[in-house]
């Protein structure tokens, strides 16, 4: 009773503040914002009025979830919301290449190319991505310790505060505000309420590992706290700004100049090391194994390409500011470590590649396999490209290019994106107690439609990039520039084309996926020949629970 | 902790590997030693790292980072190579700064070097107006062709180039004003539609109009010509060929005539280099529509600047 009223207490009063600060805003975005805050602490309210256990509280006797069995629903919903955000992030991924072949799509002001494009990146990384990080980690996180997760509730203020930090930051970057930051363009407040959330995840998933029945720690934890520690460190320093009002949206960053540029990219190319690598390699290191039944390749190799990768990644930043005003010392560093990474990145997709030794006849039979291998394919692939863009010869040419463009999206639509796919087919039957897959086969759909989209899209840009590149740089027998910027655009036309049906190649391949989930959930099951699955026996999936 | 964990490796039978022993959720680990060559690579990559970082600038020391010992600096690269490049370019730089421009026709290999620097130099101030193959847009004329507004022989490019046009502040500047005829007031908007035919008619494109013919003297002949062949002197365009500047349809010339559209161009002098200007003069000259030297006109004879 008594932390009902606090609860209800505590959202009380963000309602009065997230209303008055909106009725005084200084600028339109901020009022927008904490309107939306204060529709969130009203549904906030709303629910833990209505909720309470008032039986409960009249007898004496309160309704404990059972203990005997892992706490899914969060992961229920974070699964639910991966697809969701996906298919929204994806969308708006198409709709900018559209724009790019096509400048008339862009729809002045709301829809140009400059606000959709930071809602297609944050909607993919974080939305999606992050999604499918916080669900796949409180699922993996139970399964490996065999225990429940720590503080519930908290777990379930972590899922809609971090759904209330997305529809801030996409509603800002559509109606203008925006700090400018490349990943990092919500404002102050949005930035600070991360922050809030993103601890109470930490406390959640270190609370968990605490209070585990297992002597040690799987690799797969290793990996996910990495992730949240790091990323928690990268957001608040990239973040330190000052607002110039409390009640408005705008705000200066602390570093200026080639320091704010170092910072900005500290955190960029760590956001893609830790959000984009750890964090998804965890999931591979509990989602491989399980799908192909096979023990993990090698302990020791996880061991060591943990602690290279932790402790090379976070110096190779500066490999961003290739032929800037940033000091040649540092960009010099910036290059070594990312070459000593590649070896350390490449430990990872050998571990996950080489636990199928044994079952490789399951890259044939068994389409979520087939999905996994190509995930780790990919990020080997994109793996070995950065060291080699890193190089400053090689970066001379590819720097500013598509081929950088093209280089992101071989890693975050083959790596990122396969890998979830893979993780939410092995997930969605075992969380909705259903006995298979709506359809294995449209899991096969989905991997063509996907592999083959990503092939267009990958192959394009990096001829787009390369023809850039080339065309930028040349010149005459008297040494002067063959071509006009406008000249490079024009070469450019063909290869955007395709590299937007690439991606709506891929976006179809997600909505198979998400007409799947959807009939799975549902409980339907399609006629067909069979294929392969990993076995599940919901007997064991059950935390220990100590006997006293 | 539960003991029942803490059990030896079994041998896996597949890869006639042992496990470590320990289990998660059905998981166990192989005790593989690490891939030889994944070792010997990393090795490899981290002595490389290392030596780079002798050879480049690279360890923050107290005031300076270390410098390497090659002594290569990313500043002394582009030193270098801006240098080679101007080497490579000074014969024909100083050749182009010391002779008069209408001279140039006479040199065809120094003409030839003139033109590829005046397109490169063309890629990056020009296209912004005049676009990518100088067809120009409307308002915004065509070099390519022959239809000079205020000249179209060496000298006379590279005057409008120098001073602009309608450039304020430059008293050298390229200067004329067509009055608004309409919207000053000057001519009722029946004879501006008379003297819009009499214009159209002049090639081909509307039934002659007396009326229009008389307005046209009247007001027009002044500047654009009796017979509406224009005047370079006030960059009074031809009324005569099938190229319009502000677009030939009817209503596009009433237009013109009721709130003209006169174009500015900048002055490029203190712009861009003396040298870099007879480039560009020579470059727009060749584009197709460059005309001879008038023979009357000595070449020592003092640049003819229009009076506004």
């Amino acid at each position: 009773m008594v932390s009902v009223l606090a609860r209800t207490g505590v959202w009380l009063a963000v309602l009065f503040l997230a209303v008055i600060a909106s009725a005084f805003a200084a600028d339109q975005g901020f009022a927008m914002h904490m309107a939306i805050v204060a529709f969130a602490a009203f549904a906030a309210l709303w629910f833990t009025v209505r909720s309470a256990d008032y039986d409960g509280f009249a007898r004496g006797v309160l309704r404990f979830p059972d203990a005997g069995r892992y706490d899914d629903d969060p992961i229920r919903w974070g699964v639910i919301a991966t697809v969701f955000w996906g298919m929204a992030g994806f969308l708006a991924g198409v709709f900018i290449a559209a724009q790019l072949t096509w400048p008339v799509l862009n729809l002045e002001p709301y829809l140009n190319f400059g606000r959709v494009r930071p809602l297609h990146t944050s909607a993919v990384i974080f939305a999606f991505g992050g999604n499918a990080l916080i669900a796949t980690s409180y699922y993996v996180v139970q399964r490996t310790c065999r225990a429940r997760l720590a503080f519930p509730g908290v777990a379930r203020f972590v899922f809609w505060g971090y759904q209330l930090f997305i529809v801030l930051a996409a509603t800002g970057y559509l109606f203008g505000t925006s700090q400018g930051k490349e990943y990092a363009e919500p404002e102050w407040y949005v930035d600070w309420w991360l922050t809030i959330v993103w601890v109470a995840y930490l406390a959640v998933f270190v609370g968990t590992i605490v209070k585990r029945s297992e002597p040690h720690i799987y690799v797969a934890n290793w990996f996910y706290l990495a992730f949240i520690v790091t990323v928690a460190m990268l957001h608040v320093v990239n973040n330190l700004d000052l607002p110039v009002s409390l009640l408005g949206s705008k705000s200066y960053p602390l570093f200026a100049g080639v320091q704010g540029a170092l910072v900005q990219w500290w955190y960029g190319h760590n956001a893609v090391g830790f959000f984009l690598t750890a964090g998804f390699l965890a999931m591979m290191y509990y989602f491989v194994p399980k799908q192909a039944e096979r023990p993990v390749y090698s302990y020791r190799l996880s061991i060591i390409h943990f602690w290279s990768l932790i402790f090379l990644y976070i110096w190779a930043g500066p490999h961003h500011l290739h032929y800037t005003a940033l000091p040649d010392w540092a960009q010099t560093l910036g290059m070594v470590f990312s070459i000593m990474l590649w070896m350390p990145s490449w430990g990872g997709m050998i571990n996950g590649l080489m636990t199928l030794n044994g079952a490789w006849d399951k890259v044939r039979t068994d389409p979520i396999i087939r999905m996994m291998v190509m995930a780790l394919a990919f990020y080997g692939m994109s793996t070995f490209e950065g060291p080699m863009m890193s190089i400053k010869s090689v970066n001379s040419l590819s720097h500013y290019t598509d081929w950088t463009i093209g280089h992101v999206h071989s890693g975050a639509l083959g790596w990122n994106g396969m890998i979830t796919f893979g993780a939410i087919y092995y997930l969605v039957p075992r969380l909705w107690g259903r006995e298979r897959l709506y359809s294995l086969r449209m899991v096969n759909w989905h991997f063509w439609l996907a592999t083959l989209g990503i092939v267009f899209y990958a192959a394009s840009m990096w001829v787009a990039g390369i023809t850039q590149g080339l065309m930028w740089r040349e010149y005459g027998a008297d040494g002067y520039l063959v071509n006009t910027f406008a000249d490079s655009v024009a070469a450019l036309h063909p290869m955007y084309a395709l590299r937007a049906f690439g991606g709506l190649l891929y976006l179809a391949g997600a909505a198979v996926m998400t007409f799947n989930v959807w009939a799975t959930i549902l409980g339907r099951l399609r006629e067909e020949k069979p294929l392969h699955d990993a076995a599940f026996d919901p007997a064991a999936d059950r935390p220990i629970v100590a006997a006293a | 902790m539960a003991d029942n964990h803490k059990r030896a490796g079994r041998l896996d039978e597949a890869t006639r590997t042992e496990t470590v022993g320990h289990e998660w959720d059905g998981i166990e680990e192989l005790n593989t030693p690490l891939p030889r060559w994944w070792l010997w690579t990393f090795y490899a990559c981290i002595v490389f790292a290392i030596g780079y970082c002798i050879a480049y600038p690279a360890w923050p020391m107290l005031a300076r980072g270390t410098e390497g010992m090659l002594g290569w600096t990313s500043r002394g690269e582009l030193d270098k190579e801006m240098k080679q490049a101007a080497d490579a370019r000074a014969r024909t730089v100083a050749a182009l700064a010391d002779m008069p421009i209408e001279e140039l026709a006479r040199h065809p290999e120094l003409m030839r070097a003139a033109v590829a620097g005046g397109a490169a130099a063309f890629r990056i101030n020009c296209v912004q107006c005049h676009g990518v193959g100088a067809a120009g847009f409307k308002g915004f004329p065509n070099l390519n062709d022959d239809d000079w507004l205020w000249g179209g022989d060496l000298k006379a490019i590279e005057t409008t180039l120098i001073h602009g046009i309608r450039q304020p502040g430059d008293a050298a500047t390229r200067q004329s004003a067509m009055p608004a005829f309409g919207a000053d007031g000057l001519l009722p908007p029946e004879q501006i539609e008379q003297v819009a035919d009499h214009v159209l008619s002049l090639s081909g494109k509307s039934r002659p109009s007396t009326a229009g013919a008389r307005v046209f003297a009247d007001n027009c002949a002044v500047c654009h010509g009796p017979a509406g062949q224009g005047s370079r002197q006030f960059g009074a365009p031809d009324l005569t060929d099938p190229i319009w500047l502000d677009g030939g349809s009817r209503a596009e010339v009433i237009a013109q005539i009721t709130r003209p559209h006169m174009g500015v161009m900048p002055a490029w002098a203190g712009r861009l280099d003396p040298v870099t200007i007879r480039m560009l003069a020579a470059y727009v000259h060749s584009l197709g529509g460059g005309e001879e030297a008038p023979a009357a006109m000595p070449a020592s004879a003092p640049p003819a600047v229009p009076a506004p």
